[in-house]
């Protein structure tokens, strides 16, 4: 501690509680411990992957072309929200809700699609309780499903807030969208992993 | 609908046995009288808006440490539990414990000690002095902070209910499978297990991320990476090692309860499930966790040897590096706790390589440890004596790692009470000795006064010596063959040995029971050992620049660090020329009860998963984000401390320790 340590440092360095760079930067390490939460999924689903216990294996139920038209919706709504983005540092409200709004509709789409193929499974009697291999696709998908639900709570209560709320776009709701973002982007790279390893290695094993 | 679940009158486990009654009634006892004393002192208004919906880390750590010196009572308590059976139940005689409910027992004392215990001890210490070593007002997210440390006590309390309603695993404390399935563990026991070890995880792995930022983002102007106290450098590791681990464990468990909650087959014998899968997923995060617990021990010997040694810290940049590379190793070593998985002779060799190699970095930190005191001016504190009886100790537990770490040796004393021997020997003698030092040494720092020197070196004595009583027969016994978690043997050789063993309990009982006596009368006695300087210890690091307690804002100027160790340089140059301080407004946080309302919920969802409520799980599910969300539409979570505010509050403080100075001065 120098002489000078007890003058005041006017806010040179921000002891700032709302601190907004430190929110990214702990959500961008909570981002990564999700990434080891994924990556241990993919762990398991690797040792299970062949464990069809008399069971369907993936060549059996993945429909490429079903799977296809989800992945394009979850990849085109990170563009949609990309565009947000772009809105909200613009400051326009109405465009940045417009594609907001459009976004959560592709999610909200991918999310229904990815419901219906496991209703269907599980339908045709081949539910996660019926191999190693079904329980470990049901989960590392279910897990993704499930977050990118909780990203569409996130998006719905982002809007409502805006709207609804009145809340101004000022820094705080601006990085909360940078979060979510963030966040979405995040799941759309792992969605790209279940794709290729999961559903492109499945039908071909 | 069945609104109980599955639970009927049969689960109140405090009918089944006398043992148990007589642990529920105490419980409930203990309960009502701290709940009526409150009531009675009308102490509860007091207790919310302090305590119970604070955001300050201070006082959420004392809480941590409050939780983890109770939950230090009861995991105790089974081990008593367990010496006295095994001291009983020999050649012919069953004991007075059933294996029903002995195996409860050991599960739950493991349990108990690792998450209930050490990890609230070891983040309440972190709480407590990471945000003030670094010169910061608070943590990077307190409210996060606040809901860390209430999803933590949730987690407690489930354990504890488990007690009376229920049961509690009977599976060892890290639930194997096929043993945890369904199939073989239907009751409640294992799903309590699940639910409280994913509530607090979950909060462990927030408080992760939330002392990382704080360390990376918020030091006080001029403390450079190689200007950090070592013990913030420790948790610095920690927290890394929190968030690359802990999501491991929380992935780990989720799939066990989707064996049991919805039929699938991760870890079940038929149908393609992997039991050694889950062997290896626990142990990826478990081994990570003994340097979890163990890296912030590391760092607290070194804030006490050089402060009671009046000596600079021997080689901190090698014991910077030391704790690094510990933090690299931790995660390719975890194979070694199941060598007989039947791995390759390559791969066993290659972990069991890789754990030796541990050792290296550990024994360069003794050696800074030892050096540091070489020619010091020693004051022989109880936290001094912690500190060398975890040096003896901790190199022979050390030691018998390195046995264990020879795959050849460790077929011979896999799952032998020579394991148990040596993983108590280091995190009694480390982990436990380390965070008693810790705990006198920030006592003062957080609440103003000194503990009784006194009764803690007489704890300091009889856990010392009751651990080596206790525990070195088990090395022996180890030897002899036998084996861990035995409700009863046949072996006659075997009894002296239990004895002695019990023994030694009964020494540690006398330590903790000292440890209790020396809190109450430090506090009877708090005038006399006030610290009203704000540093007892002449102590190095600018944690003790600050008054004691410190005021909520913690520094009324942010400290200026230009050296290591930077309030002793301070110091050395006499106190700076008493300038009249420049106050500005401080910006803090408000206060908020939403992560207690967050953990309350999460604590009803787990309630309802064990006991298959599923009316009260579909609630708690929706509260915990609504909670969350409504706390988001609050935009007036933070305030400016008016200058004036802060020139009165230290004014106080110096008027205090002007007071002193006369008398300080001759």
């Amino acid at each position: 501690m120098s002489p000078d340590s007890l003058v005041a440092h006017n806010g040179e360095f921000a002891e700032d509680h709302s601190h907004e760079p430190n929110n990214v930067f702990g959500f961008w390490l909570y981002l990564m411990t999700d990434c080891i939460l994924f990556a241990t999924l993919f762990a398991g689903f690797a040792v299970a992957r062949h464990q069809y216990a008399g069971d369907v294996s993936g060549k059996d139920i993945f429909d490429l072309k079903y799977v296809g038209v989800e992945t394009a919706l979850l990849l085109i709504s990170s563009s949609t929200y990309g565009f947000a983005m772009i809105n909200a540092y613009r400051h326009k409200l109405g465009a940045v809700i417009g594609w907001l709004a459009l976004t959560f509709l592709l999610g909200l789409g991918f999310v229904g699609m990815e419901i219906n193929e496991f209703h269907h499974l599980v339908a045709e009697g081949h539910g996660p309780d019926r191999s190693a291999f079904l329980s470990a696709f049901f989960t590392l998908v279910a897990t993704h499903g499930l977050h990118v639900t909780c990203g569409l709570i996130w998006m719905a209560t982002l809007m409502a807030q805006l709207t609804i709320g009145r809340k101004p776009l000022n820094t705080v709701y601006i990085n909360r969208l940078m979060c979510l973002s963030l966040f979405w982007h995040f799941l759309d790279i792992v969605w790209i992993c279940v794709f290729t390893l999961v559903y492109l290695v499945g039908v071909q094993s | 609908m069945d609104l109980l679940g599955r639970m009927t009158w049969g689960d109140l486990a405090v009918l089944e046995s006398p043992v148990i009654m007589g642990a529920g009634v105490f419980m409930a006892l203990v309960v009502v009288a701290v709940l009526g004393t409150i009531t009675y002192m009308k102490k509860w208004p007091y207790l919310w808006h302090e305590w119970l919906t604070s955001v300050d880390h201070k006082k959420i750590g004392v809480m941590y440490i409050i939780v983890a010196l109770i939950m230090l009572l009861r995991g105790f308590s089974d081990a008593i539990l367990m010496r006295t059976q095994q001291v009983l139940a020999h050649d012919g005689h069953p004991g007075f414990l059933p294996p029903h409910h002995y195996d409860q027992i050991f599960t739950a004392h493991g349990t108990i000690m690792i998450f209930f215990m050490a990890m609230p001890f070891m983040i309440g210490l972190m709480n407590i002095a990471v945000p003030l070593q670094i010169g910061a007002r608070d943590v990077a997210f307190p409210f996060l902070n606040s809901f860390s440390f209430w999803m933590t006590a949730a987690g407690a309390i489930l354990v504890n209910i488990s007690l009376v309603l229920g049961e509690f695993g009977q599976t060892g404390w890290l639930a194997y499978p096929p043993l945890s399935e369904l199939k073989f563990s239907p009751g409640t026991g294992v799903d309590y297990y699940i639910w409280s070890l994913q509530l607090t995880g979950l909060g462990t792995l927030l408080t992760g991320v939330n002392f990382f930022v704080t360390i990376v983002k918020m030091r006080a102007p001029g403390m450079t990476w190689m200007r950090m106290p070592v013990f913030t450098w420790t948790i610095l590791c920690t927290a890394i090692l929190i968030m690359a681990a802990f999501p491991i464990l929380t992935v780990t468990f989720g799939m066990l309860s989707l064996d049991r909650y919805l039929g699938m087959h991760w870890f079940t014998n038929d149908l393609g499930g992997n039991q050694m899968m889950y062997v290896n997923l626990i142990w990826a995060w478990g081994h990570p966790e003994v340097y979890i617990l163990i890296l912030p021990a590391f760092g607290v010997f070194s804030e006490v040897v050089p402060t009671f040694s009046g000596k600079r810290l021997f080689g901190y940049n090698a014991m910077v590096y030391a704790t690094v590379c510990i933090t690299f190793l931790s995660f390719i070593v975890w194979l070694h706790h199941f060598f007989t998985m039947g791995s390759s002779a390559n791969v066993n060799a290659f972990f069991g390589i890789t754990t030796m190699i541990i050792s290296i970095p550990t024994g360069v930190k003794i050696f800074n440890w030892l050096f540091t005191m070489y020619r010091g001016r020693i004051q022989y504190t109880s936290m001094m004596l912690w500190t060398i009886g975890f040096m003896v100790t901790f190199v022979i537990g050390g030691m018998t790692g390195v046995m264990l770490a020879l795959p050849g040796n460790d077929w011979v004393l896999h799952n032998s009470l020579f394991l148990i021997a040596h993983f108590h020997n280091v995190i009694i003698g480390g982990v436990f000795f380390g965070y008693m030092a810790g705990y006198t040494y920030w006592f003062p720092k957080a609440t103003g006064f000194k503990l009784h020197d006194g009764w803690g070196k007489a704890s300091f004595w009889f856990w010392l010596t009751g651990f080596y009583v206790a525990f070195m027969p088990l090395y022996a016994l180890g030897f002899m063959g036998a084996t861990r978690r035995m409700n009863h043997y046949d072996n006659p050789a075997w009894t002296p040995f239990f004895d002695i063993a019990a023994v030694g309990a009964l020494l540690v009982l006398c330590g903790i029971a000292c440890q209790v006596i020396g809190l109450i009368v430090s506090i009877r006695q708090r005038h006399e050992n006030q610290d009203v300087t704000g540093d007892p210890w002449n102590g190095r690091t600018i944690e003790w620049s600050t008054s004691s307690p410190p005021p909520f804002y913690n520094f009324a100027v942010l400290p200026h660090v230009d050296a290591l160790d930077a309030f002793n340089e301070t110091k050395k140059r006499g106190h700076e020329a008493r300038e009249t301080p420049v106050y500005s407004d401080i910006h803090m946080p408000r206060n908020t009860p939403a992560g207690l309302f967050m953990a309350v919920a999460a604590g009803m969802l787990g309630f309802a998963l064990i006991w298959h409520m599923w009316w009260l799980a579909v609630i708690s599910l929706v509260a915990v984000p609504v909670i969350f969300i409504v706390r988001s539409c609050n935009d007036d979570i933070d305030y400016y401390v008016p200058a004036a505010e802060v020139a009165r509050i230290e004014a106080l403080h110096n008027a205090r320790v002007a007071k002193l100075e006369p008398a300080h001065v001759a």
